[in-house]
C-alpha cells in the first residue's frame, strides 16, 4: 500500500469528551455542545471563531453538517458529516487531520457523536437502504461470535479456555473502566459474573458485549509547527491508516474467521508510516475496538502484538492488563467506557491525549511514548478499519 | 396415447405437534397421534415450492403450473408466480392459483392433466384452539406433473364428477378458522355423491375395485364411511395418525405415499369429496421404476422435531408472545426484489468465466480474480453445502428463538451466510452437511411476505 502518511505534520492541541452512558436527560444537540465546548475550553485563549472547519461523525444521530452547525450556531463555516460504520469517529479526525496537513486550514475540529439509547431497542440498529430482503440479517453479536469457534478450531484451543480468555478481556476492561470517571460502567465485575452471564450469541454472554450508550467527543487539530501556540503538551499523529475491504469473507471459502484481513493490512500501513518495526515492544499502549471480547483477542494478533495463535496466552498472562507489557484499553474500551458509534474513535484518541499528557489519573501509565488507536466497522470478513499512531514527541 | 402423471413429489414439514398436548394445556380438544406443523418460517407457498422441487425428477418445468391451497399467502396477488420463480422457470409459461377450497386441488390436477402441466397442492391448516380442526388437520404439500407417452407412471383410466350446493364447511375471507355445520348433515350429503362418482369411474375403467383406494374429504366421517365399503387391504393409509387432514394437499399426499410403494399394474381409485365429489382411476405403469431416490413420504415422516403447543399457537397467530426489543423487519422492497428475481427466488449465484469462482449472491466483479461482467448463472438451490462456522443468536428477531446462523460452503464452490432451520441448536457443528430450503423468512407489519432460502440439515438423496 502506498500511503505517504502525515507523520509529525499534524497535532492535537485540545480535546473534549462527555461521559458515555445512558443520557436520558441529554439530546444529540446537548452532547455535541458539551463535547465541543469541552474541547474549546481545554485550550486557553481559543474560541469557536478560531476554528476554520469542522467534521462531525455520526452513524445515525443526524445527517449533514447541520447536525453540528445548528446546535453550535457555527458561523457560516464548512462542516462535513462523515460516516463509516463503527469507525465513524476515526473517519472524522482522519479527514480533519488531512485538511490541516494539506494547508487548506490552520485550525479544525473533529467531532463525533451518537445517541443510541433513544431508539428503545436492545443492541445496535443500523438503518439500511431498501433491499430485496435476502440479506443474512445477522445481528452484530452473531457476526462477531463466529470468531471464537473458528479460532478454537484453528489453534486447538478448548471452548472452556476460550471462555476464560473472553472473560479475562471483559474483566480487564471493566477493571480499567472502574478507574475512569467518564466510563459508562464504572464497576469491577467478578470473573464468575462475566462467565455466567446470559448468552447473547454463541459463546458470548451479555458481559462479552460492548456497552450501548450515548456520548460525544471532539478534538482540535492544527499543524504541528503551530501546536505550541495552543498548548505545552500537544500530541502528534505518527500514522493514520484507513481501509475498506472488498468484503471477501462472506463470499470466499478460504476466509476462516480467525483474522480481520483489513486490520492486518491497515496496521502494516500504519507501522510503515510511523516507522514502527516491532509493535509489541514499541507501542506503549493501545485503544482497540473491543466491540465483543473475541474481537479484542483476534486484534492482538492482527495488530502484531501477539504471534498468530498465541494471543490467547498473552491475554491470560496479563500482558494486556493495565500493569502488563502492553496495556490495551486502559480507559475501559468499548466494553466498559461504552460505544456511542460516532464518538468511539475520538474517545480512543482522548485516552491517548490524557495518557501522553500524564492526565489519566488513577489509570495513568508510566511514561507512555507511542499510543495506537484501532477502530473497526462491519463484521469479520467484511469491514472498514482504522489505525492511528500518536506520540507526545516529534521525530 | 395414454395420459397421466409423469412425476410427483411430496413435502412433509419437519415439526410435529403431539395431539395429547392440546388437551393437557386447554382441557379440551386434542386426540391421539401427532399432526404435522408447518414451521414459523413456512406457509402454503413455501411448502408448495418444496413439493414442486421434489416433483421435477430432473425435467424442465412444464409449460403451466396450477397451485391449489385453502390458505393462500396472498389474495389479489398470485402465489403460483412465487413457486414458478423459485423453480427457476424464467418468465415463459403460465402459473395460476386455484382456491381457496379443498376442491381447488381437483381443479389443479384436472387442469394440469389437460395441459401437461404441474399441479402443486399445499396447505397449512388449523382451527380454533381446542377444536377438532386444530387437532385433526395437518400441513403438507404434494405436486404432480402430467404428460403422455412412455414417461407416464400412472395413467388416467377414467374419471367422474358430481357437484352439489350445501353448507358443510366455510370460512369468511379474513377469518383465521373455518366453521362446520352439524357433522351428520354433511355426511349424509356427501355419501350419495361419493357413491355416484365411484360407481361411474369404476364402470368406465371396467374394474370392480382398485388395488389402492383413497377417499379424501374435509368431511372426515363421510370419508371414513365411504372407504369402509372397500376391502380393508385396498384402503390407503390416510396419514391421520402422523399428518392429519392436510386440506387441499391431503389427497395428493396420500396419493404420493401410495405411489411411493406402488407396483406396475396397480390401480388407484382416488376420490376427493369436497363440495361435490370427484373420482379418478389411475393405472400404474412400468415407468414407476423411474422414480428417483428422493425422500418418500414415509422417509420424511421419520425425520421430525416436536413443537410445543404454545409455540404452535404462536406460529399460527393465536398466541402473541412478547417480541425481542428489536425493530420489526423492513419489508422487502418491490424493485430490488424484482431485479434480484433469479437470486431471491431461484437461488442462483454467478460463476466466474475467468477463474471459475462461484460468487453468492451473484457479483459483477469476481471476488477472486476481479474480472468484470464475466460470469454465468449457477443454480445452487439443489447443491449441498458444509457448515464452515456457526453461531446461536439469542438477540435476532424470530418466531422461534434462538436463531441459528451458519456460514456454509457449497460443494463445487461458493460461500453464503444464512439461517439454519429445522435444526436443534445444541447439535449444530462445523462440518455438518446442509441443503437449501425455500422459506417465508418473515411477514412484515404492512403485509409483505419475505420469501427466501435457508439451510437445513441435509437429508438423504437430496442432491
Amino acid at each position: 500500500m502506498a500511503s505517504r502518511g502525515i507523520r509529525d505534520k499534524v497535532a492535537i492541541v485540545g480535546m473534549g469528551c462527555t461521559p458515555f452512558g445512558e443520557h436520558w436527560d441529554k439530546s444529540v444537540d446537548d452532547l455535541l455542545v458539551d463535547a465541543v465546548t469541552g474541547c474549546i475550553d481545554s485550550v486557553p485563549g481559543v474560541s469557536k471563531d478560531d476554528v476554520d472547519a469542522y467534521w462531525v461523525g455520526t452513524m445515525g444521530s443526524g445527517s449533514s453538517g447541520l447536525t453540528l452547525s445548528r446546535p453550535l450556531k457555527i458561523d457560516y463555516k464548512p462542516v462535513s458529516r462523515v460516516e463509516n460504520y463503527c469507525a465513524t469517529g476515526s473517519e472524522s479526525f482522519r479527514n480533519a487531520a488531512y485538511a490541516v496537513a494539506s494547508g487548506a486550514y490552520d485550525c479544525v475540529m473533529a467531532v463525533g457523536v451518537e445517541k443510541l439509547k433513544d431508539s428503545g431497542f436492545s443492541g445496535l440498529v443500523i438503518p439500511e437502504p431498501a433491499s430485496d430482503g435476502t440479506g443474512a440479517d445477522l445481528t452484530a453479536p452473531a457476526m462477531f461470535s463466529f470468531l471464537a469457534p473458528a479460532y478454537c478450531k484453528k489453534y486447538g484451543v478448548e471452548p472452556e479456555q476460550m471462555k476464560e480468555v473472553m472473560t479475562h478481556i471483559a474483566w480487564k476492561n471493566h477493571m480499567n473502566g472502574a478507574k475512569n470517571p467518564r466510563a459508562q460502567f464504572r464497576n469491577e465485575v467478578a470473573k464468575e459474573t462475566i462467565s455466567c452471564s446470559p448468552l447473547i450469541a454463541g459463546q458470548m454472554g451479555i458481559f462479552d458485549c460492548s456497552g450501548v450508550s450515548d456520548g460525544a467527543a471532539a478534538a482540535l487539530i492544527v499543524r504541528a509547527e503551530d501546536a505550541h501556540k495552543y498548548t505545552d503538551k500537544p500530541i502528534y499523529f505518527k500514522a493514520l491508516s484507513f481501509i475498506a475491504g472488498p468484503a471477501e469473507g462472506p463470499l470466499d471459502p478460504s476466509y476462516d474467521y480467525t483474522s480481520f484481513t483489513e486490520v492486518v493490512r491497515c496496521a502494516e500501513d500504519a507501522y510503515g508510516q510511523a516507522g514502527v518495526k516491532d509493535p509489541r515492544t514499541e507501542i506503549s499502549m493501545a485503544e482497540v475496538h473491543d466491540c465483543f471480547t473475541p474481537t479484542e483477542l483476534v486484534l492482538m494478533e492482527d495488530l502484531g502484538f501477539s504471534e498468530r495463535g498465541q494471543g490467547w496466552k498473552d491475554v491470560l498472562d496479563g500482558f494486556y492488563d493495565l500493569g502488563g507489557g502492553l496495556p490495551v484499553n486502559p480507559d475501559g474500551g468499548l466494553k466498559s467506557f461504552g460505544h456511542p458509534i460516532g464518538a468511539s474513535g475520538l474517545r480512543m484518541l482522548f485516552e491517548m491525549w490524557l495518557q501522553l499528557r500524564g492526565e489519566a489519573g488513577d489509570r495513568q501509565l508510566e511514561d507512555p511514548k507511542l499510543g495506537l488507536t484501532h477502530n473497526l466497522g462491519g463484521a469479520p470478513g467484511a469491514c472498514v478499519t482504522f489505525v492511528s499512531i500518536v506520540g507526545s514527541e516529534l521525530g | 396415447m395414454s395420459q397421466g402423471i409423469i412425476s410427483y413429489g411430496a413435502y412433509v414439514p419437519y415439526h410435529r405437534l403431539d395431539r395429547s398436548t392440546i388437551r393437557k394445556t386447554l382441557g379440551q380438544g386434542g386426540g391421539k397421534g401427532a399432526r404435522t406443523v408447518a414451521s414459523h418460517d413456512e406457509d402454503s407457498t413455501s411448502i408448495g415450492v418444496e413439493a414442486a422441487r421434489r416433483a421435477r425428477w430432473g425435467s424442465a418445468l412444464p409449460e403451466s403450473l396450477y397451485f391449489a391451497t385453502t390458505s393462500p399467502g396472498y389474495l389479489d396477488k398470485t402465489n403460483a408466480t412465487t413457486i414458478h420463480a423459485a423453480l427457476g422457470a424464467g418468465h415463459e409459461g403460465f402459473a395460476v392459483d386455484l382456491g381457496a377450497s379443498v376442491r381447488g386441488a381437483v381443479g389443479a390436477l384436472r387442469a394440469a392433466a389437460a395441459t401437461g402441466g404441474m399441479a402443486v397442492l399445499a396447505d397449512v391448516r388449523t382451527g380454533r384452539p381446542g377444536s377438532t380442526d386444530e387437532a385433526l388437520s395437518g400441513d403438507g404439500a404434494a405436486a404432480f406433473s402430467f404428460g403422455s407417452g412412455d414417461s407416464v407412471i400412472a395413467e388416467i383410466v377414467s374419471q367422474a364428477s358430481a357437484t352439489a350446493e350445501f353448507l358443510d364447511r366455510w370460512r369468511m375471507p379474513g377469518d383465521t378458522f373455518s366453521r362446520q355445520w352439524e357433522e351428520r348433515f354433511g355426511t349424509q350429503a356427501y355419501l350419495p355423491l361419493i357413491q355416484d362418482v365411484v360407481t361411474r369411474a369404476l364402470k368406465e375403467a371396467q374394474i370392480d375395485s382398485a388395488t389402492h383406494v383413497i377417499v379424501s374429504s374435509p368431511q372426515a366421517r363421510a370419508a371414513r364411511t365411504a372407504v369402509a365399503a372397500f376391502a380393508k387391504d385396498t384402503r390407503a393409509d390416510t396419514l391421520e395418525a402422523q399428518v392429519g387432514f392436510a386440506g387441499a394437499a391431503h389427497a395428493g399426499l396420500v396419493l404420493a405415499d401410495v405411489l411411493d410403494r406402488a407396483k406396475p399394474g396397480d390401480t388407484i381409485l382416488l376420490v376427493v369429496a369436497a363440495d361435490g365429489a370427484d373420482a379418478v382411476v389411475l393405472r400404474v405403469t412400468d415407468a414407476i421404476t423411474r422414480r428417483p431416490a428422493v425422500e418418500t413420504v414415509r422417509e420424511q415422516l421419520a425425520v421430525a422435531g416436536e413443537v410445543s403447543y404454545p409455540d404452535f399457537l404462536s406460529w399460527r397467530g393465536f398466541l402473541v408472545k412478547e417480541p425481542p426489543r428489536r425493530p420489526d423487519p423492513d419489508r422487502p422492497a418491490a424493485p430490488p426484489s424484482a431485479r434480484a428475481e433469479r437470486w431471491k427466488y431461484a437461488f442462483e449465484g454467478s460463476r466466474c468465466l475467468e477463474c471459475s469462482m462461484v460468487n453468492v449472491p451473484p457479483q459483477r466483479v469476481c471476488v477472486k480474480c476481479g474480472s468484470l461482467d464475466r460470469s454465468e448463472p449457477i443454480p445452487l438451490a439443489d447443491v449441498q453445502a458444509t457448515v464452515a462456522t456457526f453461531t446461536i443468536d439469542h438477540l435476532a428477531y424470530s418466531m422461534a428463538p434462538p436463531v441459528i446462523d451458519v456460514v456454509i460452503d457449497f460443494d463445487g464452490g461458493g460461500r453464503y451466510s444464512c439461517q439454519l432451520t429445522d435444526a436443534d441448536p445444541s447439535t449444530v457443528a462445523i462440518g455438518d452437511q446442509v441443503e437449501m430450503t425455500f422459506r417465508r423468512m418473515y411477514s412484515t407489519a404492512d403485509g409483505v411476505h419475505n420469501y427466501f432460502w435457508k439451510a437445513r440439515p441435509a437429508r438423504k438423496g437430496a442432491k
